[in-house]
């Protein structure tokens, strides 16, 4: 037999006919895709080069967005409920029937009384219609899903320093020399930070994780601190303890751009006791060391002092803001030996974590020699850095003091003079933004009118109690009580509390709930029984169901399709257009604005509509203003793409800033180009604009840069943002529940505002954790984000459903081996609200009082389409069984939502549990809930590449 | 290794067919033109319809049975092509050999010839075989100096059990066959008992932290998470590991079921009367034990990418 | 042709170098490498029961986990570990092929199946140490690791995107690709700098992909800086030692 020759294979295949690029949605980092298709059909998917986010790359989830796109799980045809809610019972009908029923039902509450209607949207990246929407309908019951996510981290951001983690900023990956990351999720920024660390570790930097669970990003880390879960706070606070008691900090850092040395008066009992001093202008006041009085915080000519107590013209005593946060933290409550225990860390760790911030910080000061002008128009002729990174995330958010928390990380970062230097923590444009931004929420008593749209947007930041929304005598005018006693700086809503909120009637019964991807009746819902429960509740005297009306838009055949009364099918990411806009959160890099769009890179085969063009089409049936024509016509015709390019917000001012003007020349402000979405095409979907060097840092104080952020209409004036180390808006609140001022909150609510409106950052216990028996339930219990999943939807998915198709619950090797128990036991978790039954496995690397899983892999048997003995169901589980929405009641009976007191965020981490040996039952994970029947998935539509 | 019931039964059954097929080979050197024509057209017949049968089962383990004829092509690296090269090759003496025992060529001095060709070509085939476990350096317990004597051996014993069985039925039972099946019997045990016993006491020197190369400070390693919670082909083939009280059980089964083989077999001597059934009873015990062995064989197998699986050694 | 070609002077090893120090286990690598070929040179790959109880499907390049701990260490390390076929330079996984459709390429050395000739049979799964190569049961062949040779040399990419998907996506830079058999390449120069190692170098099938492993992580010069005592003083007079020291002049 003769020998064989070596095949030639053709090694220049061609299995495409086509590349479009458009923008990724497989999460919420929002990557710059190229589309391979041949006749239409999607091929592969793989990252874009130029795209300013990923630059090329694409992730786990992003590479499997094929089988997303030809999920069996997608919805086929508008659906009406016809059985029981809840019982899976729907019959197909015509998208007209659908959007006629939808507009009688809206009509009725927009004429009637437009807050009955709650519009919540979930992981929608387009809320700067969704909220517009609601704006224009009247209703100040809307929100996104940040209200479970991130929304105090965002706040404290926001109101400290004009700017964020998440989203908001990302650390110098090019000149940082040391790096903190606390607790970070992947579905934010995930490839940019996984970019980022790449960066790091080229570089031999020092990663320091501080995470309960040594998985993901904290696996890589040079240092991993296997944190107590709810602690990071006071190892923040000890560092800062440290950093202070070494003199380690920047103190004319401090001086320049910090309200350090605001004046606060102390007059205990006063009604202005620790507000700040003011001229007659309004002006906060310093005291000037060479002057020797008090001067205009404003002037840039001035030698504030940072300590030391000042007596005011007036005789009033007042210090400088700095000396209460030096007080603070100096004091034996952070210091490492004090807080070593409750955080699990050595206090020789702290110590040495610190001594090493600070020998970064300042021993390897970092100088670019571009020169730059201040705020006050000073050159400087270099930029000094100090290389000390720090990131966070969902450790941090998902606490009840996740605000606090988070507010002592910016602190540190601001003593140490790390924001927005070379190798330090920068801005992504449009942020830094004033702090906190001037937007207030509307929805006060008054400014909701039937068939009137809200003065202004239903989100927004409340700077004192005369912002809240809340009538005279104290009652949330918003059904999920955001912006209210219980939780008043809810920037972003609180969606978690809707369902439940709606079921009680309180504050108020609603029409209708809209509902938008959103998993609402199962992992966004805490306790998922008492949710089901309550979506299905029915009015005891007209058998009515309390919801009266559910309408749900999503894509996919989630759990909550199983619960809604009319579901509108929506198209795949590859099926739509979209713009990912600087009015939502925005895909900037630091060094400069981007936007970007989605572009339909094949057709849909379903009788499917984009949300957002339906949003439109339902808003000039209802003949909302801003989407209706003067005779009555559609003023977006074209839909979602129509709306992108002529859409205005303020004059000049759209949903994407780049090409801009007839002409197509303009960027930030100008025209609505009627090529605008073509230009986006030509470049790969996307616009960044990148920024100059001398205004590339320092940009809370750099005057070329106010200006330009102006110009661009990402500020209202060119003015320093100067960072709130002390927050008054917190003060004010305290004020008004010790009495003083116009509103006060009712007394039920005032020892808790005292509590926990500390307008100095610091920690305290979660507050569900604070309420529990620790010998009872001596663990905590988190989870983590799957690198190849986000949220639920990823189950649905052939290729990731293999990686990741069921969970355990991880516990310490060593609290697991004295149980007497191995990897596959079964176990019995239980909380204080229920109890799950669970397979472990055991690990070293987590902190030994916290058992973990990842989040969102348990399905209801029958959802997403897939078979109901799927692993996801009978041996997958989700937490959420275990968490309580509402904290126990308080004395009067009241009972406060599990969330952060402060801006209402979901305390998903605050949980303690117990878990025991579980020996005699089936092989499988509880609670199992009835299978879910209603859909079966799209047949015959099964992709065979 | 998962123990594929096409392989078990493939080398099984082609074991004691090649096994009776070289016997019958040997018995024409021996005895020069066969005095029993319906004796030889079945034996004959059954060695090959085995051996047939064992093919034609090993290719059901093919994805692509019909490309079977490729696997002819690679004979100077490939053990498996040189097994399949000579189980062909070994059918034209064979009925070369058949032919001129049933007298349908008439060279009666031939067949001498033709028998011992057919006897080594059967070896040769069996050798093959074995050759292509024993020369996977990735399976300690296959990359064994016994494994093709144990392989030859069974094909010897299980072949002439059956030669004796059948000769009985045609009323040929002679103590020289049962002779040969007991010595053939002792020596299988024996080497497989030899092989348990020097796989058991080799250390397993590969480990995962050799494996993944993860542990050169002496760190300990252990597997975290499976790459896929779905299931896999390596997982699926290799991924199967007997529990060890079984595979001990197991073991000692076989050795019973051999025991057994020789004792009915050894009872055939002093009763050739009762040859008939007692052979006929040994050969179900022969081929049961070479079942439970072959199954053995590969579920104690151990796959060295079991380690990348968390097998802490192999 | 399961014979091995001649290995010449200077012979090109293309292959890949995995940094086991960056690899944060996102799976990128994985789902691109599934989804290039299941439509490039190995398509499709199969899903079976893809929707059901039990969903297994043919991937050509799996991330493991492994938790590593040194006696002396508290703590343990996660490591990532992606493994796919590491291109041998004595792939026992060819030599064992009945039918040739197993062969490692002359000019490259990059190990392939010929999907036309392939009989499934699964001879080379068992002659693998690494677990490389998948059986494709709906297609009934072997599938494996191409290094994404329809990539590589595919004149229709722009030079940059000539890489194998699995290193395009990598979001760390984590993956490396190149010609291993050049001294002075970069993924040479990468492999001698960080000691890349082979995994099982003892069975002797000299895979050309190197691993690098984890650096370790040094803590020695930072324990001196721990050992600093905390100065013993109350909260009272810390404070006034910090305000001593903060109550300088400062200018705005």
């Amino acid at each position: 037999m003769p020998r064989m020759t070596q095949p030639k294979i053709d090694t220049s295949l061609k299995t495409w006919d086509e590349i479009k690029t458009t923008t990724c949605y497989m999460c919420a980092c929002r990557c710059g895709i190229k589309v391979y298709l041949k006749d239409g059909t999607v091929k592969y998917i793989e990252g874009n080069r130029d795209h300013p986010v990923n630059k090329g790359v694409i992730c786990g989830k992003g590479a499997s967005g094929i089988m997303q796109h030809y999920s069996p799980a997608r919805l086929s045809k508008p659906m009406l409920r016809v059985g029981e809610r809840g019982a899976g019972e729907f019959r197909e009908i015509e998208w007209e029937e659908a959007l006629t029923l939808a507009t009688t039902w809206l009509k009725k509450v927009r004429a009637e009384d437009p807050k009955r209607l709650a519009f919540f949207t979930g992981r929608d990246q387009s809320q700067g219609l969704t909220g517009w929407w609601a704006t224009q309908f009247g209703t100040p019951n809307y929100a996104a899903h940040g209200g479970f996510c991130s929304v105090n981290m965002a706040a404290a951001g926001l109101y400290t320093f004009g700017g964020s983690f998440w989203e908001f900023g990302e650390p110098d990956w090019k000149h940082t020399k040391y790096f903190l990351l606390f607790g970070v999720a992947e579905d934010h920024a995930s490839n940019p930070i996984k970019i980022g660390l790449g960066k790091l570790k080229e570089r031999g930097v020092k990663i320091v994780s501080i995470n309960p669970v040594r998985t993901g990003y904290s696996a890589i880390a040079d240092e991993w601190i296997g944190i107590r879960p709810g602690t990071d706070g006071l190892f923040a606070g000890a560092l800062i303890h440290e950093l202070l008691r070494n003199q380690k900090i920047d103190l004319d850092y401090l001086a320049r751009y910090t309200n350090a040395a605001w004046l606060v008066i102390r007059n205990p009992g006063g009604a202005d006791d620790g507000t700040f001093a003011r001229n007659a202008n309004g002006e906060p006041l310093i005291y000037d060391a060479v002057i020797g009085r008090p001067l205009s915080a404003h002037r840039a000519d001035t030698s504030p002092k940072l300590v030391g107590e000042v007596i005011l013209v007036d005789g009033r005593r007042a210090v400088p803001s700095f000396m209460l946060v030096a007080e603070r933290f100096l004091a034996d409550d952070y210091s490492p030996a004090k807080v070593a225990e409750a955080c699990g860390i050595p206090a020789d760790t702290i110590r040495r974590i610190a001594t090493e911030l600070a020998r970064t910080a300042f021993e390897e000061e970092l100088c670019l020699n571009i020169g730059w002008r201040d705020w006050a128009g000073r050159i400087h002729d270099k930029m000094i850095g100090r290389p000390v990174s720090m990131y966070a995330m969902r450790g941090i958010s998902a606490h009840s003091n996740g605000f606090q928390t988070c507010r002592t990380l910016h602190l540190l970062q601001i003593i140490l003079g790390t924001i927005d230097v070379p190798g330090g923590f920068r801005y992504r444009p449009p942020f830094p933004k004033p702090a906190p931004p001037g937007i207030k929420p509307a929805g006060k008593p008054g400014q909701v009118k039937p068939n009137t749209a809200l003065p202004g947007p239903p989100l927004g930041f409340v700077a004192a109690p005369e912002d809240l929304l809340i009538d005279a005598e104290g009652t949330p005018q918003r059904i999920d009580k955001a912006y209210s006693w219980e939780a008043p700086l809810a920037a972003h809503g609180m969606m978690h509390t809707v369902i439940a909120n709606a079921a009680k009637r309180d504050p108020y019964g609603i029409d209708v709930l809209f509902l938008y991807m959103a998993n609402m009746s199962w992992n966004s819902a805490m306790n998922v029984t008492e949710t089901t429960g309550h979506l299905t509740a029915k009015d005891e005297k007209t058998g009515d169901y309390v919801i009266p009306h559910i309408i749900y838009s999503d894509a996919y055949a989630s759990e909550m399709v199983h619960y809604a009364d009319l579901i509108l099918p929506d198209t795949t990411y590859l099926e739509r257009w979209d713009c990912i806009s600087l009015l939502d959160r925005p895909i900037s890099e630091a060094d400069g604005p981007a936007d970007a769009i989605r572009q339909p890179v094949t057709e849909p085969d379903r009788d499917v509509r984009p949300f957002q063009t339906v949003l439109l089409d339902l808003g000039a049936r209802l003949g909302l203003t801003g989407m209706t024509n003067e005779d009555g016509t559609p003023r977006y015709p074209g839909g979602y793409e129509d709306y992108i390019v002529n859409h205005e917000r303020s004059p000049g001012v759209g949903p994407l800033a780049g090409w801009r003007g007839k002409e197509g020349v303009f960027h930030g402000r100008g025209e609505p180009n009627p090529k605008q979405l073509e230009r986006y095409i030509e470049n790969g979907c996307h616009w960044f604009y990148e920024l100059p060097d001398h205004v590339k840092y320092y940009r809370h104080a750099n005057r070329d840069y106010l200006e330009w952020a102006t110009s661009f209409g990402f500020i209202g004036k060119p003015e320093p943002i100067v960072f709130q180390l002390y927050l008054e808006p917190l003060q004010k609140f305290r004020l008004a529940a010790l009495g003083h001022g116009a509103i006060v909150p009712p007394p039920v609510h005032r020892e808790r505002i005292l509590t926990y409106f500390d307008p100095l950052p610091g920690w305290y216990e979660p507050i569900e954790e604070s309420l529990r028996d620790k010998t009872e339930y001596p663990l905590h219990a988190i989870t983590q984000r799957p690198m190849a999943m986000y949220h639920s939807w990823g189950s649905q998915n052939a290729w990731l459903r293999q990686i990741l198709g069921r969970n355990w619950l991880y516990l310490a090797r060593s609290r697991g081996e004295a149980m007497g128990l191995q990897d596959g036991d079964w176990v019995h978790v239980t909380s204080a609200t229920s109890r799950i039954k669970v397979q472990v496995k055991l690990m070293d690397g987590v902190n030994p009082h916290t058992v973990w899983t990842w989040n969102a892999i348990g399905k209801r048997s029958g959802a997403w389409a897939l078979t109901p003995d799927a692993p996801e169901a009978k041996k997958g589980f989700l937490l959420n069984h275990l968490i309580a929405e509402l904290l126990p009641e308080r004395d009067g009976g009241y009972r406060y939502s599990n969330s952060d007191p402060v801006t209402g965020q979901a305390a998903w981490y605050d949980l303690r549990v117990r878990i025991e040996k579980a020996e005699d039952e089936p092989q499988m994970s509880a609670p199992q809930f009835p299978v879910l029947t209603g859909f079966k998935g799209v047949a015959g539509r099964r992709r065979r590449v | 290794m998962h123990p594929a019931y096409s392989v078990i039964l493939f080398t099984t059954a082609s074991g004691a067919g090649y096994g009776l097929l070289a016997l019958l080979g040997l018995v024409g050197f021996n005895h020069g033109p066969a005095s029993s024509l319906w004796f030889g057209a079945v034996a004959i017949v059954i060695a090959l319809g085995l051996i047939t049968l064992g093919l034609l089962s090993s290719t059901f383990h093919l994805g692509r049975p019909e490309r079977a004829w490729r696997a002819f092509s690679q004979w100077r690296s490939s053990w498996l092509s040189r097994e399949g090269i000579a189980s062909v090759i070994t059918f034209v003496p064979a009925l070369l050999f058949g032919a001129l025992w049933l007298g349908f060529i008439a060279k009666p001095q031939w067949i001498g010839l033709a028998g011992l060709v057919t006897a080594g070509m059967c070896a040769v085939t069996v050798f093959c075989t074995a050759k292509i476990y024993s020369t996977l350096t990735t399976i300690r317990q296959w990359h064994h100096k016994l494994t093709v004597p144990v392989y030859l051996a069974f094909a010897l014993a299980t072949g002439a059990v059956l030669l004796m069985a059948i000769a009985s039925v045609f009323g040929l039972y002679q103590i020289f066959q049962a002779g040969l099946a007991v010595v053939a019997l002792i020596l299988t045990l024996v080497l497989k008992y030899l092989y348990w016993r020097q796989i058991d006491a080799e250390p397993r020197t590969r480990t995962i932290e050799a494996a993944t190369g993860l542990a050169r400070a002496g760190e300990k390693v252990r597997q975290w998470e499976v790459p896929h919670t779905a299931k896999n082909f390596i997982m699926n083939e290799m991924g199967y590991a007997v529990a060890r009280k079984h595979a001990v059980k197991l073991r000692r089964l076989v050795m019973i079921l051999l025991l057994l083989t020789i004792l009915v077999t050894v009872l055939t001597m002093p009763m050739p009367g009762l040859a008939i059934p007692l052979s006929i009873i040994a050969f179900l015990f022969a081929t049961a034990a070479a079942a439970a062995e072959r199954w053995l064989f590969f579920a104690e197998a151990q796959h060295v990418v079991s380690l990348f699986y968390g097998a802490e050694r192999a | 042709m399961t014979s091995l070609p001649a290995q010449v002077p200077g012979q090109k090893k293309l292959g890949l170098v995995i940094d086991l120090d960056t690899c944060v286990g996102c799976q990128a690598c994985a789902t691109s490498c599934k989804e290039w070929n299941t439509q490039g040179y190995s398509a499709p790959l199969n899903d079976r029961n893809a929707y059901g109880a039990s969903p297994e499907g043919t991937w050509l390049n799996r991330i493991h986990g492994y938790e590593v701990k040194a006696a002396e260490d508290e703590q343990s390390r996660i490591v990532h570990f992606p493994r796919s076929c590491l291109h041998c330079e004595e792939p026992a996984c060819v030599t064992v092929c009945p039918t040739g459709a197993s062969y490692k390429r002359a000019e490259d050395g990059i190990v392939l199946v010929n999907p036309e000739t392939c009989i499934g049979c699964k001879l080379c799964s068992w002659a693998c140490p690494y677990g490389a190569r998948e059986y494709d049961y709906d297609d009934g062949v072997m599938k494996k690791c191409t290094l994404c040779v329809d990539r590589i040399y595919n004149k229709n990419f722009a030079e940059e995107d000539r890489i194998p998907a699995c290193v395009k996506a990598c979001p760390t830079g984590a993956r490396h690709f190149g010609d291993l058999g050049d001294a002075e390449s970069k993924v040479s120069r990468l492999v001698a700098e960080r000691q890349g190692y082979d995994l099982l170098p003892e069975m002797g099938y000299k895979p050309v992909n190197k691993y690098l492993p984890p650096r370790k992580r040094s803590n020695e010069k930072l324990k001196a800086a721990s050992a600093e005592s905390e100065i013993k003083s109350d909260g009272k007079s810390r404070v006034e030692d910090f305000f001593r020291w903060a109550d300088r002049l400062l200018s705005r």
